[in-house]
C-alpha cells in the first residue's frame, strides 16, 4: 500500500510516501515560507520523483493539529480533497504524536511541543511501550508552566521536542530540574515519514466530517460562549 | 460539431462555500452554495476564522453535490476555476486548496479568477454579453464601476474613496439596529417610508469615483441630533433618504458612463444588486436609453456563488490563462492584472 502524508500544521512542512514499511521518499522545510503556496509543488515533486502517478495512492494520512489554524486548514483540505476525488481512504494523526515519535529511544515519557503564544504550548504527553507509541495524556494548550506543574507528578524523567522547545527550556527546566530531557535539534523537525507509517496503521475516518483537531475554540466563538453564560 | 467545454468553479472569499459546473461558459449544469450567514449571525458580522473553519466543514460536501448534480466525471472538466482574490484570505486558501488537490489528482488545467471578474461575468449566464460593456459592481466589499472592451479585459473607471455601498447600508442598519446583514433590512424598511428627510449626495464631479463614509455620517448625526431634541425620527423614513441618496448616485454615475463610453450594454453586479430598489432606479433610468442593454441577474446570481466563478473561468480559459500548483489566495488581487 503506498501512502501519502502531508503535514502543514506547524513551522515546517513536510511532505512524505510510504510503501509498506518503508519510507520512500521525504521532504521538510523548516524555513519561513508560504505552505499554501508550496505544499501542491512539493508533493508533485515528490511524488515524480518516486515514479509514482496519482492512481498509485492508496490512502492519504494528514496532520490534523494542533498548530498554526491556517497552516492546519491547508494541509487538512488538501488531504480531504485528494482522498475524497481519488476515492481513497483519509486518516488523521495528531501534530504532536508524530513529532513525539522523534523520542523513539528513550526511556521516560515524551512531551512534544509547538509554541502557542504568550507563554503557552500546544502539548500532549506520550511514551514508547515497546514499538508501541501510546498516549498518556490527550493534546492541549496550557501555559508552559502549568504543563511543568501537571507532569511533575509522573515522577519519571520526560523528553521535550521540537523546534520550539528553545522559547520555554527555562521555564519547563525550573519546574522539573533533572527530570525534564531535552531532545538535540537535529531532532526537532516533526517527521513526515514517522506521520506516513503511523497514519498506515490508522483506519480511515469519514472524509467529509473530519476536521482539524484545533485544541482551542476560535476567539469569537468562545467570547459569544462566554456571554451566553452570563 | 466541437467539443462542449466544461468548467468546475470553485468559490469560498467570503462566507459561502461554492461550487458549481457549468457548460460552454453560459450553461449552469449546477450551483450548489452553502451558506454560513446563520453561523455568523451570533457575531453581528463575518468572522474570518469562524468562516475558514465552516469552509473545510463543507468543501467536499459541496464539491459532491455539484458533480452529481451535474452528472460528470472528472474526464469531462476542461479546466478548474476558482477564486484566487480579493476576499478573506484564510477563506481564500480552502478553495484554492481544494482546486489545486483536484487539478493535480486529476491532471486538469487550474485557471485563478478575480472575484469581482466573477460577479460580472454572473451576467453570461443570463444573456450573451456584447461589447463594449459597462458593469456595476456593488457589494459588500466593493462599489466599482468597470468598462469591459472585450471578454476578460477589465478597465476600473470608477471606484469608492472609502467605504462600500454595502458597508454603508451594513453600518446604517447597526445605527437602526436592524440585525445582520443589515442590507435587505434597510431595503425592506426604504418601501415603507418616505424619503423625507435632506441627507448629501457625493458627486464628486468629473470622476466617475463614489464616496459614502459622509452620508453613513450625516445618517448617524441626523439621528443623534433628534434625540438630542426629543425628537421621533420614522426608521422607515430615513432608511428611504439613505436608500434614495446611494441609488440616485449610483444610477446617474452609471447612466453618465454608460453614454460617455457609447456601451452596448450595462451589466449589475455584486450582492447590492439583490436591492430591489436600486433594480428598479436602473431599470427606470436606462428605459428611454433604448440602444443600451441593461441586463439585471436573478437575485441567486448576485450573491457569492461558484457559477459566476466558472462563467469567468471558462473565458479566461479560453484566452490561454493557466494558474499553476504554485496558485495561491490574494486578498489584494487587482482586477486588471488579473488576466494572466
Ligand atoms: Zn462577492
Amino acid at each position: 500500500m503506498t501512502v501519502l502524508a502531508i503535514d502543514t500544521s506547524n513551522f515546517s512542512l513536510g511532505i512524505a510516501l510510504a510503501k509498506g514499511d518503508q519510507v520512500i521518499g521525504e521532504y521538510i522545510t523548516n524555513i519561513k515560507k508560504n505552505h499554501s503556496l508550496r505544499v501542491m509543488p512539493a508533493i508533485e515533486r515528490l511524488v515524480g520523483d518516486c515514479d509514482l502517478k496519482t492512481a498509485d495512492l492508496k490512502k492519504i494520512v494528514v496532520a490534523r493539529g494542533p498548530g498554526s489554524y491556517t497552516g492546519v486548514r491547508i494541509g487538512v483540505t488538501i488531504a480531504k480533497t485528494l482522498a475524497w476525488t481519488l476515492n481513497i481512504p483519509l486518516a488523521g494523526v495528531s501534530s504532536l504524536e508524530f513529532l513525539a515519535a522523534n523520542g523513539r529511544y528513550f526511556t521516560g515519557i515524551v512531551s512534544p511541543l509547538f509554541d502557542a503564544r504568550r507563554g503557552q504550548i500546544f502539548t500532549g504527553l506520550y511514551r514508547f511501550n515497546g514499538n508501541r507509541l501510546e498516549t498518556i495524556l490527550e493534546d492541549t494548550n496550557m501555559l508552559a508552566t502549568e504543563w511543568a506543574g501537571k507532569i511533575k507528578q509522573y515522577n519519571q524523567p520526560v523528553l521535550f521536542i521540537g523546534n520550539d522547545t528553545p522559547l520555554h527550556k527555562e521555564a519547563l527546566q525550573n519546574i522539573l530540574g533533572d527530570a525534564a530531557f531535552f531532545a538535540p535539534p537535529a531532532l526537532y523537525n516533526p517527521r513526515p515519514g514517522e506521520l506516513a507509517l503511523l497514519g498506515m496503521e490508522k483506519e480511515g475516518e469519514d472524509i467529509h466530517s473530519f476536521v482539524p483537531n484545533y485544541v482551542r475554540l476560535a476567539e469569537a466563538e468562545a467570547k459569544w460562549l462566554g456571554q451566553q453564560r452570563d | 460539431m466541437e467539443k462542449d467545454q466544461i468548467i468546475l468553479g470553485i468559490e469560498t472569499s467570503c462566507d459561502e462555500t461554492a461550487a458549481a459546473v457549468i457548460k460552454n461558459g453560459k450553461e449552469i449544469l449546477s450551483n450548489v452554495v452553502a451558506s454560513q450567514i446563520e453561523s455568523h449571525k451570533r457575531f453581528g458580522g463575518v468572522v474570518p476564522e469562524i468562516a475558514s473553519r465552516h469552509h473545510v466543514e463543507q468543501m467536499t460536501i459541496v464539491l459532491e453535490e455539484a458533480l452529481n448534480q451535474a452528472g460528470i466525471g472528472y474526464s469531462d472538466i476542461d479546466a478548474i476555476a476558482v477564486t484566487e482574490g480579493p476576499g478573506l484570505v484564510g477563506a481564500l486558501l480552502i478553495g484554492v486548496n481544494a482546486a489545486k488537490a483536484i487539478a493535480f489528482a486529476h491532471n486538469i488545467p487550474l485557471v485563478g479568477v478575480h472575484h469581482i471578474a466573477g460577479h460580472i461575468y454572473a451576467n453570461r449566464l443570463v444573456t450573451e454579453m456584447k461589447f463594449p460593456a459597462l458593469s456595476l459592481v456593488v457589494s459588500g466589499g466593493h462599489t466599482e464601476l468597470v468598462l469591459l472592451k472585450e471578454h476578460g479585459d477589465f478597465t476600473v473607471i470608477g471606484e469608492t474613496r472609502d467605504d462600500a455601498a454595502g458597508e454603508a447600508y451594513d453600518k446604517v442598519a447597526r445605527t437602526l439596529h436592524l440585525p445582520y446583514p443589515g442590507g435587505p433590512h434597510i431595503d425592506r424598511l426604504a418601501h415603507e417610508g418616505n424619503p423625507s428627510l435632506k441627507l448629501p449626495r457625493a458627486w464628486l464631479e468629473g470622476s466617475y469615483d463614489f464616496s459614502f463614509s459622509g452620508l453613513k455620517s450625516a445618517v448617524i448625526n441626523t439621528l443623534h441630533n433628534a434625540e438630542q431634541r426629543g425628537e421621533n425620527i420614522e426608521p422607515a423614513d430615513l432608511a428611504a433618504s439613505f436608500q434614495e441618496s446611494v441609488i440616485e448616485v449610483l444610477v446617474t454615475k452609471t447612466l453618465q458612463a454608460a453614454q460617455a463610453y457609447d456601451v452596448k450594454q450595462v451589466l449589475l453586479a455584486g450582492g447590492v444588486a439583490a436591492n430591489k430598489g436600486l433594480r428598479a432606479a436602473l431599470t427606470d433610468g436606462f428605459e428611454s436609453l433604448s440602444d443600451i442593454e441593461l441586463v439585471v441577474p436573478p437575485l441567486y446570481l448576485c450573491t457569492d456563488n461558484a457559477a459566476m466563478i466558472a462563467a469567468a473561468g471558462s473565458v479566461l480559459f479560453q484566452k490561454g490563462k493557466r494558474s499553476s500548483l504554485a496558485l495561491n489566495g490574494n486578498p489584494g488581487l487587482d482586477i486588471e492584472q488579473s488576466m494572466f
